[in-house]
């Protein structure tokens, strides 16, 4: 799939970085405000699908040398492992905890559990989606 | 706590065998593999000293508190016994099989199948929910399969899984079945709580029901009669797994739970008079049926379930103590039999396994366990040869073994049903001891058989595979170990009583008081009835057994036809055929057949009973308001639906599906859902892009050639499924009967630390969900990629044929 | 507005319900698609609408509109999702090998 078309990777060159961006931030922001670990995790990986469309496979390859469904199992071993987790402290399955620590450079910050496993949905989102979509294009490609 | 991780070791294990054994060689995965029930042992011999003190250890851990469904381990005598026994004897038949299969075998399939079941089985034992001991106790039934199966290339090992799993799961759900009505009862699943409530239980309606449930459990898994025809077909398995599972632990599962019950339903009638009787003939019937044997495997798999019979019938007996009130003359007299039933349980362990370990050194060093085949190998084998006879002698119950001291006080407790004055049993308390003796009789037959047939006699070595030598020592550390036991059980019973017996006797009687219901085990008591019945059976089972080609004829009258086993095939393929036949009338293979049914059934019942009851209900009046605007969206998301209908091309198709998706995303804005959305909008253009990339391997759509009767047809359903919909959803806006919960979720920053309600809840409250739809998502993610890269690889590989 | 949801929800309903008794198997994916779509109004419809604010908490003083089927919802677009783009793929690869999208020629041999 070679799609040779210089506006078109200008363009996804700077909106990729505002959709990274803007997935960052919702996944962050899923705690008090809109988006969350699903949102968080299609944007992202609509991103990736965007950048896939403007270059080859080869180059995206080089740039981000993950094995998106690794990236999809991590998501997985996250999620679960957060509820596993739980057992280990001796509170019940899924149990979520919570606190205010105080950071260097970012001041005091809310932390939660519940991020971790969010990160796992993300993960597993963009590593399933991203999956689901290259499997179909290499199939042309063959 | 650390018993709830000894429960769980051997699972992790069973998980890490797949990552390691690529690593190390195959033949030392099982020395890797020992580790875990050696330590386990030593972890649960620890507790022998405080449980002997009368203490016992109990860790909750909630799994779903809101259903009373806890992993709760409850470590006291009893489960201890069965503890010992599952990490002792799996410690012995893990060292030996490192022996008996060859490293050409599946070894890392073979040890992860026995640390499943090893895991599964302490579970039963020291779970105290027993919804959790239910789940165990199916774990065991599936991984017997999987062992029985190991073998999967031979029909008769398939044959032999199917037959155990279809038996032992029944008998599961029945189980189930069982536990579900004393929650009924008590509404705790909690064993304890159970035996703190036994008046109410007893009181009950349902007490008959439930013992019947729960006894169908304990017989299809130990084996009595009728369910017993698994077992012998079970020996397929390997012989390390037929010592393991078939004789010296799962089949004791069901001994486990009548013996843990015992406190709840002991002193019923139907209680002691089901597994008193089925005991009894499942003993006599074992023996008497292993006689005719002539595979040493399927001689020890009868006697086997003769032996489980006796065990169960001791049960039985010593059910009758807790019939009537403490009384110190008379209550001893049948808690000894529960009493020797523990004893015999270790006993029968010891000796049994290490006949087992014999036979397959047998199979493994001359190539057959056919008894016409084999005889006259003392001369090669003396080590085997002492194997046997030990644990010959101590089955048949001759001194100086353990098997002795426990046949004896069998003997003396069933006398004492003749003490009974419960339960009406008169003529009963006689027949039940000679049947029982003239069970030993058998029992002392089949004995001789093994010790004689194989290694007395002619040695005829063209009828054996290979020349006869004893087997590697390895092989034989582990009979060795057991048959020593055997011994020293004799001459030191009561350290055993002290330690293992006492403790788990305040288990099965916990009301009685301890100290009068643990007798002194002793090999001498006198000449009485029991010395003198232990001396028939020898005398006529030497008579019988120098005899028995002038009486064996008697088993040409028990035709195949007639056996149970004939009765379970007919079962099986009687309902095979049925449903086969049932299934083909209505599943012809066309999808808008299936369809319509689903349909029809949906609109007739759902319809049919919303007419009926006149549920009917329409009331616009608490509706909120309706913008212009809003309208629009609607009549634009209902003519593209309409559209799509009448659409000639894909491409339009999938635009309208996407106006479609953008109108409900429209919809959750204005519904004040900015979540949904979001969501909505990306997974919609996700959705699109996906359909127009997979459009480039599908042909366009072609008109639908349908008659225009099957047009109609298809258009009434689609109508009535619509609108029955509608009606439905009008009628249930104004449903106000419950409270909704969703005030419960507002209180999500206390609760849960989130502002955004939807997102607590996706995260917290209802994580369990989002944990298993992440699960789903990466299942999909996997279909896919399967789907295309299977087919690529199979392609390549037809390149490479060619 | 409830009562408007719920009649479009039933348009929906039958639509998807009619191109799912169709033999297109892309008709039957596009009909799985809009039942999904019309299934997500249905249970937001259940819980009365416009009734409250955002449920966020830190945007908006109560009462809030109802947030569980808010949260259902959402894990079923995303379940939706993988199941559409899975029927996808496996409708593709079953035109790729037995050269047919229609399900009336894919009920397989009859003595299967």
């Amino acid at each position: 799939m070679k799609i040779n078309d210089v506006i078109l990777r200008t363009v996804v060159k700077g909106v990729v970085f505002i959709i990274l961006t803007l997935g960052m931030y919702l996944f962050f922001a899923g705690h008090n405000a809109p988006g969350g670990g699903f949102i968080g995790g299609l944007v992202l990986a609509s991103a990736v699908v965007l950048l896939y469309l403007a270059y080859d496979i080869e180059t995206i390859q080089k740039t981000m040398p993950f094995d998106f469904k690794k990236v999809a199992a991590v998501g997985v071993l996250l999620a679960t492992g957060t509820a596993l987790g739980s057992v280990l402290f001796d509170v019940p399955f899924l149990s979520h905890t919570d606190g205010y620590f105080d950071l260097p450079l970012l001041g005091e910050t809310h932390l939660t559990t519940v991020t971790i496993f969010e990160a796992g949905v993300a993960l597993t989102v963009v590593g399933v989606v991203v999956t689901i979509i290259l499997s179909i294009n290499e199939e042309g490609g063959e | 706590m650390i018993i709830k991780l000894a429960v769980l070791l051997p699972f992790l294990m069973a998980a890490l065998i797949p990552l390691v054994h690529k690593h190390i060689k195959r033949e030392h995965i099982g020395w890797f593999v020992l580790a875990v029930p050696i330590v386990l042992f030593i972890i649960i011999s620890s507790f022998i000293p405080k449980i002997a003190d009368g203490n016992t250890y109990i860790h909750t851990l909630e799994w779903i508190p809101s259903l009373g469904i806890n992993f709760t381990t409850y470590l006291d005598g009893l489960s201890m016994i069965f503890g010992l026994l599952i990490t002792g004897v799996g410690s012995l038949v893990i060292l030996y099989s490192n022996f008996y299969l060859s490293a050409k075998e599946l070894l890392h399939h073979f040890y992860c199948y026995l640390l499943l079941f090893m895991g599964a089985m302490l579970g039963v034992v020291f779970s105290d929910n027993v919804l959790v001991l239910y789940t165990f106790w199916e774990l065991t039934s599936v991984s017997s399969f999987l062992l029985i199966a190991f073998w999967h290339h031979r029909k008769a090992s398939r044959a032999g899984a199917r037959k155990a799993m279809v038996i032992t799961v029944s008998g599961g759900v029945a189980m189930l079945v069982g536990f579900l009505m004393l929650y009924a009862i008590t509404g705790t699943f909690s064993i304890r709580e159970l035996v703190a409530q036994v008046d109410t239980i007893q009181q009950h309606d349902l007490f008959i029901p439930a013992l019947i449930c729960i006894l169908l459990g304990a017989f299809t898994k130990s084996a009595q009669f009728p369910f017993h025809i698994w077992l012998p077909d079970a020996m397929e398995a390997p012989t390390p797994v037929s010592a393991y599972l078939h004789s010296a632990t799962m089949v004791k599962a069901g001994i486990y739970l009548v013996a843990r019950m015992t406190p709840i339903f002991g002193g019923a009638e139907t209680w002691f008079w089901t597994i008193t009787v089925v005991g009894v003939i499942t003993l006599f019937w074992g023996s008497f049926n292993a006689v005719r044997q002539n595979d040493l495997k399927a001689l020890l798999a009868y006697s086997t379930i003769s032996q489980l019979g006796l065990i169960m019938s001791l049960l039985g007996v010593g059910s009758i103590a807790l019939a009537f009130e403490f009384d110190e003359a008379a209550t001893p007299i049948f808690t000894l039999a529960g009493f020797t039933a523990l004893f015999h349980l270790i006993n029968h362990s010891t000796f049994k396994g290490a006949l087992f370990m014999m036979v397959g050194i047998v199979d493994h060093e001359v190539g057959t366990r056919d008894l016409r085949r084999l005889g006259g190998l003392l001369p090669f084998m003396p080590l085997t040869f002492s194997i046997a006879l030990i644990g010959s002698f101590a089955m048949a119950g001759l001194p100086p073994f353990n098997g002795f001291l426990s046949k004896e006080m069998f003997f003396t407790a069933m006398l004492s049903l003749q003490e009974a004055n419960v339960f009406s049993i008169g003529s009963m308390a006689t027949w039940i001891p000679v049947v029982a003796w003239l069970a030993s009789v058998f029992t002392f037959v089949y004995c001789m058989i093994i010790i004689f047939k194989t290694f007395f006699g002619t040695y005829h070595p063209e009828r054996l595979d290979k020349e006869a030598h004893e087997p590697p020592f390895g092989m034989l550390i582990s009979p060795f170990i057991l048959v020593a036991l055997v011994v020293l059980i004799f001459f030191f019973p009561n350290v055993l009583v002290h330690y293992i017996l006492t403790p788990a006797m305040a288990s099965v009687y916990p009301t009685l008081p301890l100290q009068e219901i643990t007798p002194y085990v002793s090999w001498w008591h006198g000449f009485n009835l029991e010395l003198f019945m232990t001396l028939g059976v020898i005398v006529l089972g030497i008579i019988l057994y120098k005899t028995k080609r002038y009486w064996s004829y008697v088993y040409t009258f028990i035709q195949p036809r007639n056996s149970f086993n004939a009765l379970y095939e007919w079962v099986i393929t009687t309902t095979e055929d049925g449903s086969q036949r049932l299934t083909n009338k209505y599943m012809n293979g066309y999808l808008v057949h299936y369809f319509t049914y689903i349909y029809i059934i949906f609109v007739g019942i759902i319809g049919g009973y919303f007419v009926l009851s006149g549920a009917f209900r329409f009331d616009p009046s608490n509706d909120a308001t309706v913008e212009t605007f809003e309208l629009m969206v609607v009549c634009i998301v209902a003519i593209a639906a309409v559209a799509l209908l009448f659409s000639k091309s894909r491409l339009t198709s999938v635009f309208l599906n996407g106006v479609i998706g953008y109108g409900v995303a429209f919809f959750f804005i204005v519904f004040r859902a900015p979540d949904l959305a979001l969501t909505q909008l990306v997974v919609e253009s996700v959705t699109t892009a996906l359909f127009l990339v997979s459009f480039k391997y599908l042909p366009d759509i072609k008109p639908e050639i349908a008659s225009a009767a099957q047009k109609w047809r298809n258009g009434i359903i689609a109508v009535s499924v619509g609108s029955l919909v509608t009606f439905i959803g009008l009628t249930i806006i104004n449903y106000e009967k419950f409270e909704p919960i969703s005030r419960y979720f507002e209180d999500s920053y206390e609760l849960a630390g989130g502002k955004n309600i939807v997102n607590a809840i996706l995260g917290d409250f209802r994580a369990f969900d989002t944990m298993l739809e992440v699960v789903v998502l990466f299942i999909a993610g996997l279909g896919v990629y399967t789907l295309i890269k299977l087919r690529n690889r199979k392609e390549a590989s037809d390149v490479e044929d060619k | 507005m409830e009562s408007v949801m719920v009649i479009l929800v039933g348009v929906l309903v039958a639509v998807a319900t009619y191109l799912i008794l169709s033999r297109n198997i892309i008709r039957v994916i596009l009909g799985t698609a809009i039942l999904s779509h019309a299934v997500h109004l249905l249970i937001l419809t259940m819980g009365s609408l416009k009734q409250g604010n955002v449920p966020l908490l830190s945007d908006s003083e109560g009462p809030y509109t109802d947030a569980l089927p808010q949260a259902l919802i959402l894990t079923a677009i995303v379940i939706s999702f993988a199941v559409t783009a899975f029927v996808l793929v496996l409708a593709f690869r079953t035109y790729g090998t037995n050269k047919t999208d229609d399900l009336q020629e894919l009920r397989g041999n009859a003595d299967e």
